[in-house]
């Protein structure tokens, strides 16, 4: 039996979001009436063409950025390739990257992929970070060298929301002369951004994560920067991208960046309150509880909770059971028999990363929900606890 | 989401038999908290050899528990003799079948129950004798070569379902190919060569082992709350003290064996033996 929106309880945000119903509105038209190509000569395909540009200024303006520096792409998996890839192929006799080993498996498994599969050409070094998931600046500047094609590195990291210093990363690497990418998927309608203030070369985005629909994405170009397409093809997107575009949600995706800058400071007040409730009270009243990652350098939305001693799946059902939805860390919730590669990467104990539990919030999110979680989660986990062999309340 | 049987649901929102059986006659531990998850299985067997009460406690997933909450309830009333037959096909099926990825839940069921009669008999578990193919997991050869005989696997990664071997670091992945291609064609069931014997002097055995406490297991044991030391090298026999969160953990063996046994023989000798000092 379907389970309907009004009956969930909603905090996996960074897993995707619910798209907002100003977004679905603007969408309908181009979904219904307006079904031109936009590369068509008659008015009824150009004015197709006039929203994409409507849409690609919007999302230039949250970005601090120029509307032609925005490139329309399938989604943030294949704006993060073709940065990187683009990147390999304009510096043909550059075969270095440089990464942290915290990465979305969009950047991660291009890299890990890259340095086995192409003779063994490209190599890669990967940054380690603290146990609070924090990067040491030092380290990043000691890893580039002459021979460094490429920096990528996440502006926020879904699973922790810990935020990199990527403005600061990427003036070093401009001193250097390397291009630096950061997937922003995370950051962008959470954290304000101006991409004009920065050195940053290339930016990936994508849709559904701020209230826009799956199946859309955006990679930033700076102007001037040196590029090759990923997706060859037609002319569109002036030949930095073939195909023809996704238009009704590239319209979505317009007025969901429109939305977020006038929400942003909800996110950051209002949202972060819920956030901060919903973390000092679980800390608080569930014993063995630990946060992953830093307190403050973080995404406003995100609380990342380890419950030693019991498994992560086992709680996300349990508490699908109540209809709460979040995310787990755990082995068994990815399919692999290992725990997250994030919390690994900062050192998390086993006893503490198999059991974690990631919550994020929205705008959608109320302090009944809040408290709702908070008088349910502490029996989940007493329960669990009497059946692990690992637990005695002493 | 995996689809899970409403039997599997049901047994993990309301395991039976939770908890651990006081002086019970066998006791089974499996897993581990590294590996995700974890069972102990406590029985109690009567003067006719019939098992008349079972408990369980598992770390682990919804399958996991589910698993561990059918098998203590097949066990109840069950006669020894059976009971050294059940499978963990039986316990999957039992359940209404699991996913093929949380085959291995089963099989941790099966290997609590071998342990528990084993510890009860006094015999020794065969499956630990074999040698371990996959180090992130601690999985035997003699175990993969069941697993595969038992459920007629056709590929590694149905190994890697039903064992877990290769599901780490995939370092193994050469050598379970290499046992399913000996096993399907029933060329060779016997473990391939036994463990090879290094010559080495008594002191040389002894600083390489100190070596290996110090550099990798004393600060894996420590971000996890616990401690190690060294107390005396016998022939093979190494005899180590756990404190700390460790000592008190029902885990305790597991860590031993799994960890602190499997990275001395891996670095220093394949023959050595670790005990606890009591
Ligand atoms: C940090 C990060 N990068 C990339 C992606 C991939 O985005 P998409 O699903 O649009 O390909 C995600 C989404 O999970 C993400 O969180």
């Amino acid at each position: 039996m379907a389970v309907l929106p009004d009956q969930v309880i909603y905090m996996d945000n960074n897993a995707t979001t619910r798209i907002a119903p100003e977004v679905v509105d603007a969408m309908m038209p181009y979904l219904t009436q307006f079904y031109g190509n936009p590369s068509s000569m008659y008015t009824f395909g150009g004015q197709v063409g006039q929203a994409l540009n409507k849409a690609r200024q919007e999302i230039a303006d949250l970005l601090g950025a120029e509307p032609g520096e925005i490139v329309f792409t399938s989604c943030g998996t294949e704006s993060d390739s073709t940065a990187i890839l683009s990147a390999l192929q304009t510096n043909p006799g550059k075969n270095h990257l440089v990464t942290t080993k915290v990465e979305h498996p969009a950047v991660k498994n291009l890299c890990d992929n890259l340095e086995s599969f192409t003779g063994r050409k490209h190599h890669v070094t990967r940054l380690p970070v603290a146990a609070d998931g924090t990067l040491d600046l030092q380290r990043f500047k000691e890893s580039l060298t002459d021979d460094t094609a490429i920096v990528s590195v996440m502006w926020a990291n879904n699973e922790t929301g810990v935020l990199f210093p990527v403005e600061e990363m990427a003036e070093i690497a401009r001193e250097c002369g390397i291009l630096f990418h950061t997937d922003a998927v995370q950051a962008v309608g959470k954290i304000p951004i101006k991409l004009r203030e920065t050195a940053i070369d290339f930016l990936s985005l994508s849709g559904h994560k701020l209230h826009a629909p799956k199946g859309v994405g955006v990679l930033y170009v700076r102007k001037g920067t040196p590029y090759i397409p990923f997706m060859n093809g037609g002319h569109q997107e002036h030949g930095r991208r073939g195909g023809t575009e996704n238009v009704a949600s590239i319209v979505g995706l317009g007025r969901a960046c429109a939305l977020a800058a006038e929400k942003m400071a909800e996110e950051n007040t209002r949202v972060r309150a819920l956030r901060d409730k919903l973390e000092r009270g679980l800390l608080g009243t569930i014993p063995k509880s630990l946060l992953n990652g830093h307190p403050s350098q973080r995404l406003p939305n995100t609380a990342n909770i380890s419950f030693e001693y019991v498994e992560g799946e086992a709680i996300l059902l349990h508490m699908n059971q109540h209809n709460i939805c979040a995310s787990s860390g755990s082995a068994c919730t990815s399919g692999s028999l290992e725990p997250s590669h994030v919390l690994r990467a900062m050192g998390v104990p086993f006893t503490a990363a198999h059991g974690s539990i990631r919550f994020s919030l929205s705008i959608y999110n109320t302090e009944q929900e809040v408290d709702f979680v908070l008088a349910t989660l502490p029996g989940i986990i007493a329960k669990l606890r009497t059946l692990s062999p690992f637990w005695e309340d002493k | 989401m995996w689809e899970y049987t409403d039997k599997v649901q049901d047994h993990f929102i309301n395991p039976r038999n939770v908890g651990e059986i006081e002086n019970a006659d066998g006791v089974g531990n499996v897993g581990s908290i590294a590996c995700g998850d974890a069972l102990r299985l406590t029985i109690r067997v009567d003067e006719n050899q019939v098992i008349t009460d079972a408990k369980f406690k598992t770390f682990g997933c919804a399958s996991a528990i589910a698993s561990s909450s059918m098998l203590t309830e097949m066990l109840k009333g069950m006669k020894l003799e059976d009971a050294k037959k059940l499978t963990n096909d039986d316990i999957a099926k039992a359940l209404g079948g699991l996913p093929k990825e949380k085959m291995h839940c089963s099989v941790m069921g099966r290997e609590a129950l071998e342990a528990a009669i084993a510890d009860y008999t006094g015999a020794i578990l065969p499956m630990a004798q074999g040698e371990v193919v996959c180090e992130c997991f601690g999985v035997t050869d003699l175990e993969i070569i069941r697993a595969i005989r038992e459920n007629a696997l056709t590929s590694v990664e149905d190994i890697t379902h039903f064992t877990k071997a290769g599901g780490g670091c995939g370092k193994c992945e050469g050598k379970l190919r290499a046992l399913l291609a000996e096993t399907v064609e029933g060329a060779a069931g016997e473990p391939t060569g036994a463990p090879k014997k290094k010559r080495m002097t008594t002191l040389e055995k002894i600083k390489r082992i100190e070596e290996v406490i110090e550099r990798e297991i004393k600060p894996t044991l420590k971000k996890d709350g616990g401690d190690i030391q060294l107390v005396d090298v016998d022939g093979d026999f190494v005899t180590v003290s756990l404190r700390g969160a460790c000592a008190n953990c029902y885990s305790s063996r597991t860590t031993l064996k799994e960890y602190v046994e499997r990275k001395l023989r891996e670095q220093v000798l394949e023959s050595l033996i670790v005990e606890e000092d009591k």
